[in-house]
C-alpha cells in the first residue's frame, strides 16, 4: 500500500508540474487564504502582545480607586472631581483588608517645571512611597523617596524620561540637580525607567513624583488637606483582585456612611477589568479573521473541486485503462484524493511562505510588532489539508464510480 | 488441461430508452488453455459485448461464465477488478497508454495495483519490455514512440502480470502493415512459446490467419467456429 501511496503522490506532483499555470491558478485561493490568515494573525498577535505589555506597565495586580464626581445643581464634574477619598481611607483599607498587599494614594496636577533656563509643563504627582512599589517602577539612576521624606514633606523629586529629555542636556546627570516646581526648589533623587504609553495612550514618562505631603502643602495648595486624586491597591495573586475590589467597596461604603439606596461615591477598576476591554477588541478581530479565512478557503476549495472535475473528465480514458488493468474503486478514489490534497497542501505551503514574508514585510515597512506563532502555521497547514480532502471527495468519488467500458470508449 | 473459458447460454440485454437491445443471445463458448482464437464479426454482431464479458469488464444479464474455474458472472466490481488484474491482459486498438508517462511506468501499472514494492514493479516491467523488444526505451514517453512501439508497450503491460488470458481488441487496427506484422509475430510467439491463451478480435483476414481457431459472431450468437490450424504445442504446454 505504501508503494501505491508514494507513487500516487509522485504522479500527482508530476501532473501539477505539467499544468503549472492551471495548478497555480487553482491554488491561488488557498495561497491567499492561508497567507492572509497567517499575516493577520501574526499582526493581531503582535498588537495583542503590545497591549498586554502596556497593561503590564500599570504594575502587578493593581486596583485603582477614583473618587466620585461632583454635582453642583445637576452639573456633574469630571471623574475624580469630588474629594470623597482621603489618605485615611487608604490607610484604613490596608488595615482592614488582609487581601491587599499594599495601598498607595496620589494626587496630580499639570505644572511648570523649571531647570536652569529651561522649562517644561509636566504632570506633577504627589504620591505615597508605596505607589512606586505597586506600579513596579524601577530607576535608571538614583532611588525612591521614603516614609521619612513623606513625614517631613521633603522637597525631593523623581522624574520620568520625558521630563529628563526636556529639561536636561543629553548626557547630563539629573540626579542631584535642583528643579523648581511652582517656584519651590526640589532636589532630583531618582530618574525612572521609561514605561512608554499607557493602555489609554498617555505618555507615562512625562511625570514628576514628589512626596504626597510636600505636594499638598507646598505645591498644589489643596484646600481640603488629606483628599486624594486616586488610591491604589495591589494583591499578591491576580485571582484575588475581584474579591479585594468587593471588600474595598464595602469598607469604603461603610466609611462614607452610604445608605443602601445611595450609589457609590467612588469607582473601582482592577487591572483585570482593563485587560478584558482589550481582550474583547482582539476577540472581535479574531472573529473577523476567521470569517475572512473561511471565505477564502471555501473559494480555494471550490477551485480545487472545479479543476479536479475537469481533470476527471479529461482523464476518463486513463481511468478506464487503470480500471481495466485492475484498479479497484478505492485506488481511483485515493488517486484523486491524493491529487486534491497535494494541490491544497502545496497551496498551503506557498500560503505559509507568503504569510510569513508578508508579516516580515509589515514589520519592516510599517514597523508594527508581529508574532508568528507555530500554532497558526500548523492550523493553516491542517486547514489546507482538510479543504483538499473535503473538496476532493466529490470528484474522486465520481471518478471511482465510472463504468470501465464507457470510460475506455470515451473520446 | 482444462477449459480456460466456459460460456453457457450467455445473454446480454441493454435497454436504450424504451428499446431493448439483445447484444448476446444465448451464446455458448468454450476455449481451452493455450488456444489462439480469432473472433470475427461485423459491427453490431455482439463481438465487443462478448469481449467485455470475457474481459470481466462487464457481466452477462443471464447465463454463466467461468474463467479459469472461477464463476465470474455475479462478482462484485472490486472482485472483478482483482480478477482482471490477476488473470487478464488487455491490448486495445488505440493502445490506451497513459499519456506523459514513461513506457516503464505504463508497463508497471497492473503491478502498481497489486501492491508490489517499487523495486519488484520495476524489475518485472523491465523484463516485460524486453520480451517485446523494447529494451533501452524504458524512459520514452508514448509520444516519443511509433505506433508499433506503443502497441508493444501495451503488450508488455498486458504481459507483466503473467495473465492466463490475453485479450486483443483489433490490436493492429491503428497500425501500418509493417508494424501490424511485428505485433502479430509477438502475439504468435507468446502463444507458441509461452502457451498464453490469446483471444483476438479483428476484421482483417490476414491478421486472423495468425490464430488457430476462428469464431464468427452474428446477431449475438456463434455463427461458425472452426479450427484453421493444427496446434501441436498448445495441448501440451500449460500456463
Amino acid at each position: 500500500m505504501s508503494a501505491f501511496v508514494w507513487l500516487t503522490i509522485l504522479t500527482a506532483l508530476r501532473i501539477l508540474a505539467r499544468n503549472r499555470l492551471r495548478a497555480g491558478l487553482t491554488m491561488l485561493g488557498i495561497v491567499i487564504g492561508v497567507g492572509s490568515v497567517i499575516a493577520m494573525v501574526s499582526i493581531g498577535e503582535g498588537a495583542k502582545r503590545a497591549v498586554q505589555a502596556q497593561i503590564a506597565t500599570m504594575g502587578t495586580n493593581v486596583i485603582v480607586i477614583f473618587p466620585g464626581v461632583t454635582s453642583a445643581s445637576g452639573v456633574r464634574g469630571s471623574q475624580g472631581s469630588a474629594m470623597t477619598l482621603t489618605v485615611s481611607d487608604a490607610l484604613d483599607l490596608k488595615k482592614r483588608i488582609p487581601l491587599l498587599a499594599d495601598t498607595a494614594w496620589a494626587k496630580r496636577d499639570v505644572m511648570q517645571i523649571v531647570y536652569g533656563n529651561r522649562n517644561w509643563n509636566g504632570t506633577i504627582n504627589g504620591v505615597s512611597p508605596s505607589y512606586l512599589t505597586i506600579r513596579d517602577w524601577a530607576f535608571t539612576s538614583g532611588g525612591p523617596f521614603t516614609q521619612t521624606d513623606l513625614d517631613s514633606a521633603a522637597r525631593v523629586a523623581l522624574i520620568g524620561q520625558t521630563v529628563v529629555e526636556n529639561l536636561f542636556e543629553p548626557g547630563e546627570e539629573p540626579v542631584g540637580a535642583v528643579i523648581r516646581i511652582k517656584n519651590v526648589p526640589f532636589r532630583v533623587i531618582g530618574v525612572l525607567v521609561p514605561k512608554g504609553q499607557s493602555a489609554q495612550g498617555a505618555d507615562q514618562d512625562d511625570v514628576v513624583f514628589i512626596p504626597f505631603s510636600t505636594a499638598e502643602r507646598k505645591v498644589f495648595g489643596t484646600s481640603f488637606i488629606g483628599s486624594v486624586g486616586a488610591m491604589f491597591g495591589s494583591t499578591d495573586q491576580v485571582e484575588d483582585l475581584p474579591m479585594a475590589a468587593e471588600q474595598i467597596r464595602e469598607v469604603l461604603r461603610a466609611r462614607h456612611r452610604l445608605q443602601a439606596e445611595q450609589n457609590d461615591d467612588f469607582t473601582i477598576r482592577t487591572q483585570v477589568d482593563i485587560g478584558k476591554v482589550q481582550e474583547g477588541a482582539s476577540e472581535t478581530l479574531t472573529m473577523m479573521l476567521f470569517a475572512v479565512a473561511s471565505v477564502s478557503l471555501l473559494v480555494g476549495g471550490i477551485g480545487i473541486m472545479n479543476i479536479l472535475l475537469v481533470s476527471v473528465t479529461e482523464r476518463t480514458r486513463e481511468i478506464g485503462v487503470r480500471m481495466a488493468v485492475g484498479a479497484k474503486r478505492r485506488h481511483i478514489l485515493m488517486q484523486f484524493l491524493i491529487e486534491a490534497i497535494t494541490l491544497s497542501l502545496v497551496g498551503g505551503v506557498l500560503g505559509i511562505i507568503l504569510g510569513i514574508s508578508g508579516t516580515k514585510l509589515t514589520t519592516l515597512i510599517a514597523g508594527w510588532p508581529t508574532i508568528i506563532s507555530g500554532n497558526v502555521i500548523g492550523v493553516a497547514f491542517l486547514f489546507s489539508l482538510v479543504v483538499g480532502l473535503f473538496f476532493g471527495l466529490y470528484p474522486a468519488n465520481k471518478a471511482s464510480r465510472l463504468n470501465p467500458i464507457e470510460a475506455l470508449r470515451y473520446e | 488441461m482444462g477449459s480456460l473459458i466456459e460460456c453457457e447460454d450467455v445473454w446480454k440485454i441493454y435497454r436504450v430508452g424504451d428499446v431493448e437491445v439483445q447484444a448476446l443471445r444465448g451464446l455458448s463458448l468454450t476455449i481451452a488453455q493455450g488456444e489462439f482464437v480469432a473472433i470475427m464479426g461485423s459491427s453490431g454482431s455482439g463481438k465487443s459485448t462478448l469481449m467485455n464479458i470475457l474481459g470481466c469488464l462487464d457481466q452477462p444479464t443471464k447465463g454463466r461464465y467461468r474463467l479459469n474455474g472461477i464463476e465470474v458472472d455475479n462478482l462484485k466490481p472490486d472482485r472483478l477488478a482483482g480478477i482482471r488484474n490477476q488473470q487478464i491482459g488487455f491490448v486495445f486498438q488505440s493502445f490506451n497508454l497513459i499519456p506523459r508517462t514513461s513506457a516503464l511506468e505504463n508497463a508497471q501499472l497492473p503491478l502498481f495495483y497489486r501492491g508490489l514494492s517499487l523495486k519488484e514493479q520495476r524489475a518485472q516491467a523491465e523484463a516485460a519490455l524486453r520480451r517485446v523488444g523494447l529494451q533501452g526505451r524504458e524512459q520514452h514517453y508514448p509520444t516519443q514512440l511509433s505506433g508499433g512501439q506503443q502497441q508493444r508497450v501495451a503488450i508488455a503491460r498486458a504481459l507483466v502480470t503473467s495473465p492466463s488470458l490475453l485479450l486483443a481488441d483489433e490490436p493492429t487496427g491503428n497500425l501500418d502493415t509493417q508494424s501490424s506484422r511485428e505485433i502479430m509475430k509477438i502475439l504468435e510467439t507468446l502463444n507458441r512459446d509461452e502457451g498464453i491463451t490469446i483471444i483476438l478480435v479483428t476484421h482483417e483476414m490476414d491478421v486472423a490467419a495468425s490464430a488457430a481457431r476462428e469464431i464468427v459472431i452474428k446477431d449475438g450468437q456463434v455463427l461458425s467456429d472452426r479450427v484453421t490450424k493444427a496446434k501441436p504445442t498448445s495441448s501440451t504446454v500449460g500456463v
